[in-house]
């Protein structure tokens, strides 16, 4: 550790500590810009059903006049686990529908997820490579997007819903939409 | 006025560590043993006021005293006793008090056992533990102080996050943060060496003790941290490689790491300046954890509520402390040359693979985590760093950790012969070719990867007692074996315990994670399912109601050939102050693994969704975690060991060389 090595560790910080603070400081922090999707008509797209009897998932599904709930999941994200009963409770609660889309996660695998914590989607659409959620402006999973009846997002909520987040935050959102 | 009082005792510690971190130096500079000698004292102090305001607030708590903001925000009179304790630290402002605490509890455990310690390093030592203190304490009286009053008064608080509601729960974080904070003493050791400009051998004894004791809690800290994601998140997992997880786990493998390192220095005088950069980065990454849980760069099921002001402070502080001791490290690493040189094969070579591959672990684990993050920083596309990525270094880089843990103590210091300890080694190679073979050949080669688990733990666990029986020479004087077991040194036995500990940890995961059995059911009172051979039987759900929530709780009876021999009660709950769901699974360990159920759900038509496991071996990931720390017990009352013990000849020549 004599020579230059000494130094690479001291390097490394200062450019970890750099890479934080440009996170901290920029408007990218995730939980405080609204999404640019806002306001924006959904994309137009084409993916697999993740339940291969039933037909292909299209932006048609969420232009069909009736305000639906898209939310971006994977079986292998555990705040996605956090919220599942949020959306269960959502979609058999409220009457509204709400669309899953299985990011980059093999299908078997999402499909048994489902099994296991109950499945509250009225229709699942499979996500394999990530380039449906970049479309989306998607920063990470779960990530979950109002839509109006026309196919225009109207809110974005990013992370899990839990704890107060679907009372305080979804609810009013929802209501508003409908 | 009781917390007046506390916010009082923060500003007078703060006052108090300003002088400890400051005139301690000024002592040293100018020679003067009075000025040194005011850094024990001065330490007392701050952790005299620290108790008085971690009571104060405790005491707030207690009493549900709503006029307090942060106690109105995290606790709830509907609570039970043991929660509004634990909400002390459940919360930001309170687990900072808590590390605040254990800092200056730590500090003054070095001030008062530290006796044996030159006053000159040690009021060093006490000065830079000061100065951390500082630190944490403007942090907390500027940013997040916990005393704040609220006006009005509301009658009722907003309760705990029912996930932390939770036995686990309540002492895993507390556990966690000895551990934390016990690793700045380390760290508090290396800044006085390089300060000093000297690592001597006996520099490595007195940090040894110390990095053990935060070793051992920060293991302890990790595995109930694991058994109540087990129980009460429900699903039979139990680690995720969640963001917060993974800061816990990073000063752990690093100070694994500095544990073994230290050894080499101690008993052979070299990887000096290697041992201070691993002393430095432990306790750097306790503070990226708590970085990470209040800055919200990264999200997490765990990270509390954050703010950026609070997560600017602490990258300010950050920044400091490991660039500054980073720096300090670049200007005087130069001086710390060995004297004591080895040879490839040897227990210090090995010793250097073990850290290598400890440390390329951390580091992994470390880009794995901020990977996302940084990718995002720099405009790139958008990622998620999942298990299998982690899951994948860690066999990659683990395996050949457990192969050599098998030859390394056998090895002899300096130079040792690798032939003759893999002739020893031949009982424990077969032993794991024949696992290995049984599983590829009874799965017709489906578990290859449970077959090569399977091969290293037990390899690891018969080298454990091959390397023992070699000790005491139990096949060649059997009739000295028992006075050969009392004369064994207890760091020997510390590490056997510690070792064993890893292969059992290592079988229950194989043996878990092939072969458990899991089934998703409807069912209605009355039915039975079977699970591996057991059957389920569902009496009845009934609703009850507990202190603050109200719950659904299955009746299960488990029996095995129609012998009812267990009964399992697992609850739904919901909290009534914040709506919100948590699960109770029930969980029978027998001898073979752990019969585990949970509620959900109501299916209708009185039938409920239940979902049931057996879970072979699960306990032996808590029973080898528990023999790691006993495996440290031990170790830490070696005579040898103990700091105040070397007397005589030994501290003469230590005397000089410090």
């Amino acid at each position: 550790m004599n020579g230059f090595g000494r130094f690479i560790p001291l390097l490394i910080v200062v450019v970890l500590v750099g890479v934080f603070l440009s996170a901290m400081m920029s408007d990218r922090n995730p939980k405080e810009i609204k999404s640019v999707m806002i306001g924006k008509p959904v994309p137009t797209f084409e993916i697999p059903n993740l339940f291969d009897d039933q037909p292909a998932l299209t932006d048609a599904r969420l232009r069909s006049g009736k305000p639906v709930i898209v939310n971006f999941f994977a079986s292998w994200c555990l705040p996605c686990r956090a919220e599942h009963e949020n959306l269960v409770t959502l979609a058999s609660g409220y009457t509204v529908d709400v669309i899953g889309i299985a990011y980059k996660d093999d299908p078997e695998a999402s499909r048994d997820f489902l099994d296991e914590l109950g499945n509250p989607y009225a229709a699942a659409g499979v996500d394999r490579d990530g380039r449906l959620a970049i479309d989306w402006g998607v920063s990470g999973v779960p990530e979950t997007f109002f839509i109006d009846g026309e196919g225009v997002i109207r809110y974005r909520h990013w992370g899990p819903i839990v704890g107060d987040s679907l009372r305080v935050q979804l609810l009013p959102q929802l209501e508003e939409l409908q | 006025m009781i917390p007046e009082i506390g916010h009082f005792a923060l500003a007078v510690a703060l006052m108090l560590a300003l002088v400890g971190a400051i005139v301690p130096h000024v002592g040293i500079a100018r020679g003067d043993a009075r000025l040194m000698g005011l850094a024990d004292r001065v330490i007392y102090g701050q952790f005299l006021m620290a108790l008085i305001a971690f009571g104060a607030l405790t005491y707030a708590y207690v009493i549900s005293d709503f006029s307090v903001l942060n106690v109105a925000a995290n606790s709830h009179t509907a609570k039970p006793m043991l929660y509004k304790i634990s909400g002390v630290w459940g919360n930001h402002e309170g687990s900072l008090m808590l590390w605040v605490l254990t800092l200056t509890l730590f500090a003054s455990a070095v001030a008062w056992r530290g006796k044996e310690l030159p006053l000159r390093f040690r009021s060093r030592v006490l000065a830079v533990q000061s100065a951390l203190i500082v630190g944490f304490l403007i942090f907390i009286l500027f940013t997040s102080n916990p005393f704040l009053r609220l006006d009005p008064v509301p009658v009722e608080g907003n309760g705990l996050n029912p996930l932390l509601q939770d036995p686990g729960l309540a002492f895993h974080p507390p556990m966690l943060y000895l551990g934390y904070v016990g690793l700045s003493i380390a760290f508090s050791f290396a800044v006085a060496a390089l300060i000093e400009g000297e690592v001597t051998p006996l520099w490595a004894r007195w940090v040894r003790p110390w990095t053990l004791s935060a070793w051992m809690l920060l293991t302890g800290g990790l595995v109930l941290g694991s058994w109540w994601a087990y129980y009460e998140l429900g699903w039979g997992g139990w680690w995720f490689w969640d963001p917060v997880e993974n800061a816990a786990f990073m000063p752990w493998l690093i100070a694994s790491a500095l544990l073994h390192s230290s050894i080499v220095v101690e008993k052979r005088d070299a990887l000096k300046s290697w041992t201070i950069l691993l002393a430095i980065i432990a306790f750097s990454f306790s503070l990226f954890g708590t970085f990470m849980v209040r800055s919200g760069v990264i999200t997490s099921v765990h990270s509390f509520a954050n703010d950026p002001e609070r997560g600017l402070y602490i990258l300010g502080f950050l920044a400091v402390v490991v660039g500054g001791s980073l720096s300090l490290y670049a200007w005087r690493a130069p001086k710390l040359s060995p004297s004591g040189l080895f040879g490839m094969v040897s227990r210090e070579s090995a010793l250097v693979l073990n850290n290598i591959l400890l440390s390329t672990f951390a580091a992994v684990v470390l880009v794995g985590t901020l990977y996302p993050m940084m990718l995002e920083a720099t405009g790139g596309a958008q990622i998620t760093v999942g298990p299998p990525f982690f899951e994948f270094a860690a066999i990659v880089l683990m395996s050949p950790l457990i192969v050599a843990l098998g030859f390394g103590p056998l090895l002899a210091w300096k130079r040792g012969r690798i032939g003759r300890a893999g002739q020893m080694l031949i009982p424990a190679l077969i032993v794991a070719l024949v696992a290995f073979l049984a599983v590829a050949w009874d799965s017709a080669g489906g578990l290859l990867m449970t077959g090569f688990g399977l091969g290293l733990a037990l390899w690891l666990i018969v080298s454990v007692f091959l390397e023992l029986f070699e000790r005491l020479q139990l096949f060649k004087k059997p009739e000295k074996v028992l006075s050969r077991m009392k004369a064994l040194p207890r760091a020997t036995w510390g590490m056997s315990f510690a070792h064993l500990g890893i292969g059992v940890i290592l079988l229950g995961i194989t043996v878990s994670e092939a072969w458990t059995t899991e089934k998703l059911l409807i069912m209605a009172p009355g039915e039975q399912a079977e699970v591996a051979g057991f059957s389920f039987r569902l009496h009845g759900v009934e609703p009850v109601a507990g202190p603050n929530y109200t719950a659904i709780r299955g009746h299960f009876t488990v029996a095995e050939d129609g012998q009812v021999f267990n009964q399992l009660f697992p609850e739904d709950r919901v909290y009534t102050d914040q709506v919100m769901n948590t699960t109770e699974a029930a969980i029978a360990p027998i001898w073979t693994g752990d019969l585990y159920a949970v509620i959900g759900e109501s299916a209708g038509e009185g039938k409920w969704s239940v979902r049931l496991y057996f879970k072979p071996f699960i306990s032996f990931l808590w029973l080898g975690a528990t023999f790691m720390i006993v495996g440290g017990v031990f170790s830490l009352t070696d005579r040898r060991k103990r700091i105040g013990a070397p007397k005589g000849k030994r501290s003469k020549s230590a005397a000089g060389a410090a």
